[in-house]
């Protein structure tokens, strides 16, 4: 380790890149896969131009180009948005089913030592089952529709999210809880106006962090049993090995959370304006 | 009768003691101190105070009323830290006093802004007019206390608590809130109970200074006897009671 740190004037912790060089090496890892993905495509073409593994970074292109505007022959209609649309309002129901319920749910368990001792290990439990595990028995109860995909994402998140939250409230100092109790605040008062709003931007950051799980169980459902959808797509091509397609649709559904995140992100600063108020 | 009583009050958590034989009664009015060390059982003396806990034995009445259950209006609090809301602003951390006692904690109408009028209005007094739309992270240690009193003064309390409330800060902001507390004193006659462990400011802001300390000590276990009121000061006219009894008493001079 001295060896190294002999080369440099100063220890490695202390070398901050400047914002031109953070830039740089921020986009490095992207340029580097790129360029690794489109050699290796370009020797694999060599070799076969028929091979379709590994399609050329050109036609991923044009069939992105063909999939976000061309409709499709029998249902003149442009599959990919459809899938966006399904996706999203699967993603969207199941997230804002499992957002509320931890809010009640959590709040409840932080503020009410009843609502904690009947709530908290049951969840601790339920948080334990592995929700794809429960696919099959979601399909056989509620059947192949829109139904049983939500309720795999509700189950899928709310758990997590309700320990955190519960935990969240919990840790508003007690102190503040006495203090709106002698400014006469009922229990309903306490959870409205003094831990509501406080575990409002961890629900948030909550909701960002269990948007990659959701992705992850409405594609599962999805690739299961479907008829339209984002994974149910991307595995309906796979038979017939269109790894064009398949890339388009993951990039897609990446760029999709990354817009989402970015925008709960947004949300958080512009509604909690007390959060950074110290920094 | 005194305005608020306390009666052969006893606390104890499982099987240690930490308050035995507390007696003490408090005139309307009056500043009490109450010093002790560590552990001596006076947090927990404000705390039944403030009704966050129930003694195990014995009364704690205001105006001769039941001892009470749970916090309410009737007494204010301020602690060292987190006594005010960090997700309001100052001026809606004030107007919460008024809002917080409704059934949806808001006011609406002409209440709200009578509210606001009132809160404008304790803002001037504590001097945090300037920073009225600010949220509580973004003032110092001193405007946050000074807020913290005034939000507590603004539910209008018949006793005030106050929890080392100016422990957390530098020693020059520490005597301009004694002089803003002194200040607010002598306009409102406040009855108000102050758990420090600065015996100067103690004696200098308190009426009375009660010390807690535990009378009997068993070695072997130092959890079997709890802590009392030791010493009861009269802390008027800088601790020397009698010093300007002439002055109140001219007659005993010729005597």
């Amino acid at each position: 380790m001295s060896l190294i740190e002999d080369i440099f004037a100063m220890r490695l912790i202390n070398y901050v890149p400047s914002r031109p060089g953070a830039i740089f090496l921020a986009a490095l890892p992207f340029i580097l896969l790129f360029v690794a993905y489109s050699i290796a495509s370009d020797i694999r073409l060599t070799a076969n131009p028929q091979d379709k593994l590994l399609p050329a970074p050109s036609t991923i292109v044009e069939t992105a180009e063909r999939l976000f505007t061309v409709p499709d022959k029998r249902s003149k209609e442009i599959l990919l948005w459809n899938d966006t649309f399904a996706s999203l309002g699967r993603l969207f129901g199941g997230v804002a089913i499992s957002a509320t319920l931890s809010l009640i749910l959590g709040i409840a368990i932080g503020l009410l030592p009843y609502a904690r001792s009947l709530f908290s290990s049951f969840i601790a439990v339920m948080s334990m089952v592995p929700p794809l595990a429960l696919l099959p028995i979601l399909f056989i109860v509620f059947g192949l529709g829109e139904v049983s995909k939500i309720v795999l994402i509700v189950i899928g998140i709310t758990p997590f999210m309700t320990r955190d939250l519960a935990q969240r409230v919990m840790e508003i100092p007690n102190e503040q809880i006495v203090k709106a109790q002698t400014l006469g605040a009922s229990s309903w008062v306490v959870a409205q106006r003094v831990a509501l709003p406080q575990v409002l931007p961890r629900l948030i950051s909550n909701v960002r962090l269990s948007l990659g799980s959701a992705w992850l169980f409405l594609i599962a459902a999805e690739a299961v049993a479907s008829n339209v959808g984002l994974g149910y797509r991307i595995f309906l091509v796979r038979r017939y090995l269109a790894m064009d397609v398949i890339l388009t649709y993951v990039i897609w559904i990446t760029l999709l959370a990354f817009i989402i995140d970015w925008a709960l992100k947004a949300l958080s600063r512009r509604a909690f304006p007390w959060m950074e108020a110290g920094l | 009768m005194s305005f608020v009583g306390v009666t052969n009050v006893w606390q104890r958590y499982g099987d240690r003691s930490i308050l035995e034989r507390v007696n003490v009664s408090v005139d309307e009015g009056e500043f009490v101190s109450i010093v002790g060390a560590s552990g001596c059982g006076k947090s927990t003396f404000l705390r039944m105070l403030l009704a966050e806990e129930s003694p195990y034995k014995g009364d704690i009445s205001i105006e001769g009323g039941d001892t009470a259950v749970e916090p309410n209006r009737e007494r204010g609090v301020v602690f060292q830290k987190y006594s005010v809301f960090p997700h309001l602003s100052v001026r809606e951390n004030l107007i919460a006093a008024e809002a917080f006692q409704n059934p949806l904690g808001t006011l609406r109408g002409s209440a709200r802004k009578n509210a606001e009028t009132r809160a404008d209005a304790m803002l001037e007094r504590i001097g945090l007019n300037h920073v009225l739309h600010q949220f509580p992270a973004s003032l110092s240690g001193g405007m946050q206390q000074r807020l913290a009193i005034g939000q507590a003064m603004t539910a209008k309390p018949r006793i005030l608590l106050l929890d080392e409330p100016f422990g957390a800060l530098d020693p020059g902001t520490r005597l301009q809130m004694h002089d803003f507390l002194l200040e607010l004193r002598e306009e409102t006659n406040m009855t108000v109970f102050m758990v420090t462990h600065d015996l100067d400011e103690a004696f200098k802001l308190g009426d009375r200074v009660l010390v807690f300390d535990k009378p009997r000590w068993d070695p072997q276990d130092p959890g079997l006897f709890g802590a009392t009121i030791t010493y009861d000061f009269d802390a008027r006219d800088k601790g020397i009671p009698y010093q300007d009894i002439l002055a109140a008493y001219p007659s005993l001079a010729s005597a």
